[in-house]
């Protein structure tokens, strides 16, 4: 029988009556990526304290493997949790940091420091074993931080905004560092961020969660090409939402004043997304063409593409043009006038 | 340091140390001058150390006084006593002040500043009444007799004023908050997160406070440790007031020569030692342990 690896049934929980979790359900897969995704406040991280035994919710159940872990204390749990600022005890050296967890299972002295040294080596920290945590870099302190739990050979490891205190370079790197960690170690990682690019680019799957509710689950394509709605689309990247009419067997574009003309589907929908990078535009060469026709109110050249705000009948959205071609110059500045295209698949119609 | 300063801003440094060479240093220094001079009827009672005669310059000093203290066991067995009291009424405060410290510390805000200023409220009355007050609810005909014979528990008022459990209530009353606020100072500091990700690597609670809390806590039990012990060690007016006759402490000791006895050099012998004794180990402690955290930081 197929069971999820972790499953969230009706998790509720509420802080001096105000809603943190309301009736949350979630499954997560063995072996994968999974993020929780919402701005500060949506309730992100009331569920990973839930999940890693600090908080018990109101109600709900938490099933592991399909044993339930609701009320487990956290130190039971066979699951680690890295936290945002790391909570890396200062009175430890890097070694005693790392083996503070294995101390707590009977272990015996030779594994501990096998198991102690082949972390090391993973996460490249020779050579810091006697320092203590604040004689050693950030990006050093993240690895400490993982290698603390990850030494524990856990089924589960929470990573709470896991690049948050990284900076930007460090970030990119750091990032591409942590999948490939859990792809060879093959363990689940669940990952709190509010970062939505931090979001698509570790996850397989994520959750958008807003107000305590999860609004979709999906992976990073599914949820920035098929958001479920406004909120979604506009969170996760730059969103051009449109309104849609639907009038005599036709489907109007209202702002745009377009027919789409190939559509399968004949549903009434009353909005549309059309991403920025999805949209290009032209500048007008013959006056006479009226089609589709809008001005240029704000440029931002920003190297690999270029932002266009554009104008049409007082209706302002974005187009995001590669900059694929050398020149010195941009072709198009404010105040032109410029011919809007889009392939009309790229339209993505959905119901607010 | 000193180097860099402007010339007014001198002025500013220095006068806290002027303020304690005058009144600490010089007076120590008289105690000292008049704990190695000798004891004599007049006023004042002891001898000026260096006096012109037809011998010339004449010097009258003398480490009789040390001597004599040390020889007699009624003055060692009052300086243990103290010692004593000091050393269970710090670890009483610690046993009960850590948890409020963490209680406080772990509050919200809001809660965290009354209770604060109710540890902070009793500094407003003077301490001589509270200590009277003690003496007042401990007496036979006092507050906790009555009701413990209205309930039937006993039948005739227990005498629990005037022994050495009343002067460690009384002592421990007083010092509490003076444990309490530097624990705090340091749990306040304190990231909640390191209880979590203890508990979280697999640490029980009584593991996690052994092995975390309490060792990143060691230097506010240290500071509030030194806060209480080394003034109770002269503690004079509590065993006054609530103790009794079976233990004689320190301070006592030192008010009878003085007041009592008029034996100045006496009383000053003693005042030095103590502080002797009490303040090398200390500093020797202090410096070892600065050495240690500098060390950790």
């Amino acid at each position: 029988m197929y069971e999820p690896f972790l499953q969230i049934i009706d998790v509720s929980k509420r802080f001096d009556n105000v809603v943190a979790l309301d009736k949350v359900n979630l499954k997560i897969e063995k072996s994968e990526i999974f993020s929780l995704l919402g701005s500060s406040g949506c309730g992100k991280s009331t569920l990973l304290r839930i999940i890693a035994g600090f908080e018990k919710p109101d109600e709900g159940r938490i099933l592991l493997e399909g044993k339930d872990i609701t009320k487990l204390p956290p130190y039971v749990r066979p699951l680690n949790i890295m936290f945002q600022n790391y909570a890396l005890f200062p009175h430890l050296n890097v070694t005693n940091n790392i083996q503070f967890g294995l101390k707590e299972e009977k272990i015996s002295k030779e594994e501990i420091n096998h198991r102690v040294n082949e972390i090391l080596n993973l996460l490249e920290l020779n050579g810091l074993e006697k320092r203590k945590i604040n004689e050693i870099s950030g990006g050093q302190q993240q690895r400490v931080a993982l290698a603390r739990c990850l030494v524990k050979k856990p089924k589960l490891l929470l990573l709470d905004e896991p690049l948050a205190a990284l900076d930007k370079q460090l970030r990119v790197q750091t990032q591409f560092e942590l999948v490939n960690l859990q792809y060879k170690l093959g363990i689940t990682f669940i990952i709190v961020t509010h970062d939505q690019e931090e979001a698509m680019s570790l996850s397989d799957r994520m959750a958008i969660m807003k107000n305590g509710e999860i609004l979709q689950v999906g992976n990073p394509v599914e949820i920035y090409e098929k958001p479920k709605d406004k909120y979604i689309a506009n969170f996760i990247g730059t969103a051009n939402i449109f309104n849609v009419l639907n009038k005599n067997n036709q489907i109007i574009i209202k702002e745009l004043n377009y027919e789409v003309k190939n559509i399968n589907n004949k549903e009434n929908y009353f909005k549309c997304l059309i991403r920025p990078e999805k949209i290009s535009v032209k500048k007008l060469e013959n006056q006479s063409d009226n089609l589709n026709i809008g001005v240029v109110k704000e440029v931002a050249y920003l190297g690999s593409y270029t932002k266009y705000l554009i104008d049409v009948n007082g209706f302002e959205f974005y187009s995001f043009m590669q900059n694929s071609l050398v020149s010195d110059n941009l072709q198009i500045r404010w105040d032109d006038k410029v011919q809007i295209i889009f392939n009309e698949t790229s339209i993505y119609f959905f119901n607010d | 340091m000193i180097k860099n300063l402007k010339k007014q801003n001198v002025w500013f440094v220095f006068t806290p140390y002027l303020w304690l060479v005058l009144f600490f240093f010089v007076p120590l220094a008289l105690i000292f001058k008049i704990s190695i001079s000798v004891s004599e009827w007049g006023m004042p009672p002891y001898r000026d150390l260096f006096s012109l005669s037809e011998n010339g310059l004449e010097i009258n000093s003398t480490l009789g006084n040390y001597l004599f203290i040390f020889s007699d066991p009624f003055y060692i067995r009052s300086y243990l006593n103290s010692l004593s009291l000091a050393f269970t009424s710090t670890v009483l405060c610690l046993l009960i002040g850590y948890p409020i410290a963490f209680y406080v510390a772990k509050s919200k805000t809001n809660i965290r500043n009354i209770l604060l200023i109710m540890l902070i409220i009793p500094f407003w009355s003077s301490f001589l009444l509270r200590v009277y007050a003690w003496k007042v609810l401990l007496q036979g005909s006092g507050i906790i007799n009555s009701i413990l014979i209205h309930i039937g528990l006993i039948s005739e008022p227990i005498s629990m004023l005037h022994n050495h459990y009343a002067v460690i209530l009384g002592v421990v009353y007083t010092y509490l908050p003076f444990m309490i606020l530097p624990l705090y100072g340091y749990l306040v500091k304190f990231d909640l997160n390191l209880i979590d990700a203890s508990n979280d690597l697999g640490a029980k609670p009584l593991n996690t406070f052994v092995k975390v809390i309490l060792p990143l806590s060691l230097p506010g039990i240290v500071a509030g440790s030194m806060l209480v012990f080394i003034p109770v060690v002269g503690e004079y007016i509590i065993p006054e007031m609530l103790g009794g006759s079976d233990k004689l402490y320190f301070g006592k000791i030192i008010w009878d020569e003085f007041f009592v006895n008029r034996d100045w050099p006496i009383a000053s012998a003693l005042a030095m030692s103590g502080i002797i004794i009490l303040v090398f180990p200390i500093i020797i402690f202090q410096l070892m342990y600065a050495k240690y955290n500098f060390k950790n930081e």
